[in-house]
């Protein structure tokens, strides 16, 4: 039985995750498969640009992000996945060797209207590396489905 | 790529395309989205998608490499003549992505993007900005998943 439902989740802060590392070969191993672009697979060439060093790519972070939330506590719930992200934000490089946290704010929470079985959790997701600071930002709104529903 | 004054709001571009199969919906889920109905035949069809669907995040980043190696080949084009190539510089970020359909298993997403609006940088006036309206649309002609995007563009340098 799934342990967190719609109901469970209150606007706040909901937890924090990981420490997460990232390695270099990971960075460069993403990057070859889904953005080979040279300042996510070489050390030289991503000094020539505005990254000024090797750096992950955002889509990576999302990647990390994904499975840490999966890892975290996600699969241990009712989510029925989400249909849009209404934001993320690539603030900071990061960098080979960066550890990072997850971190899963809840802003508001919204029982469906027309499914007395969903609910909509709005949620605004942080990674934050070693240094404290937000490398990127997520907001979206997560679908879960209800315990009332789940019993009837 | 181009330089940031030839781009022309509303150049569309197809950019590739990929047809999802199942082992790869499956080995991609569980390293980045081990989620149920994206790993499992079974359990998937218990779900509300009905069937073994890819993760979201799938298709984007699969948006992403189609995009990087067709600014690859206009690059090459563009040496081919005899122009220069500019550089492009990292995304800021995106926004309003939605995934509008699930992708099945078989399905064929051809990948877009469309400039939307261009403005120089106030902060790097070597740079010019572009926001993108990107798409990925299934064999049916479905629109899949979009989402918007700004880049960083090298302008043509002065003489």
């Amino acid at each position: 039985m799934p342990k967190l439902y719609f109901e469970d989740f209150k606007p706040g802060l909901f937890g924090e995750f990981g420490p997460r590392l990232i390695t270099r070969e990971e960075i460069v191993a993403f990057a070859a498969e889904f953005d080979p672009q040279p300042m996510h697979l070489d050390e030289d060439a991503a000094r020539e640009t505005l990254l000024h060093g090797l750096a992950a790519s955002g889509w990576h972070t999302c990647g990390v992000m994904m499975r840490m939330l999966c890892d975290g506590f996600l699969l241990d719930s009712s989510s029925m996945g989400a249909n849009a992200v209404d934001e993320v934000r690539w603030m900071k490089p990061v960098r080979p060797g960066d550890t990072l946290t997850l971190r899963f704010t809840v802003l508001e929470t919204r029982a469906s209207r027309s499914r007395p079985d969903i609910g909509f959790v709005t949620v605004l997701i942080e990674m934050i590396n070693q240094t404290g600071t937000a490398v990127m930002t997520l907001k979206n709104a997560l679908m879960f489905g209800t315990r009332t529903g789940a019993k009837s | 790529m181009k330089y940031f004054e030839e781009y022309r709001i509303g150049d569309r571009t197809e950019t590739g395309a990929h047809r999802f199969e199942a082992d790869e919906i499956k080995s991609f889920a569980r390293r980045f989205d081990p989620q149920r109905f994206h790993v499992d035949e079974e359990e998937a069809a218990r779900t509300h998608f009905g069937k073994l669907c890819a993760s979201g995040w799938h298709t984007a980043f699969l948006w992403m490499r189609a995009q990087v190696e067709y600014r690859r080949r206009e690059s090459d084009r563009r040496r081919a003549r005899g122009e220069g190539v500019a550089k492009v510089g990292p995304s800021p970020g995106f926004r309003d992505l939605k995934w509008i359909k699930p992708v099945y298993v078989g399905d064929t997403i051809t990948f877009a993007t469309e400039i939307v609006e261009t403005r120089v940088s106030n902060s790097k006036p070597e740079w010019g900005i572009i926001r993108m309206y990107n798409t990925g649309t299934n064999q049916d002609g479905d629109l899949v998943m979009s989402f918007v995007s700004t880049a960083f563009i090298e302008r043509r340098p002065s003489r």
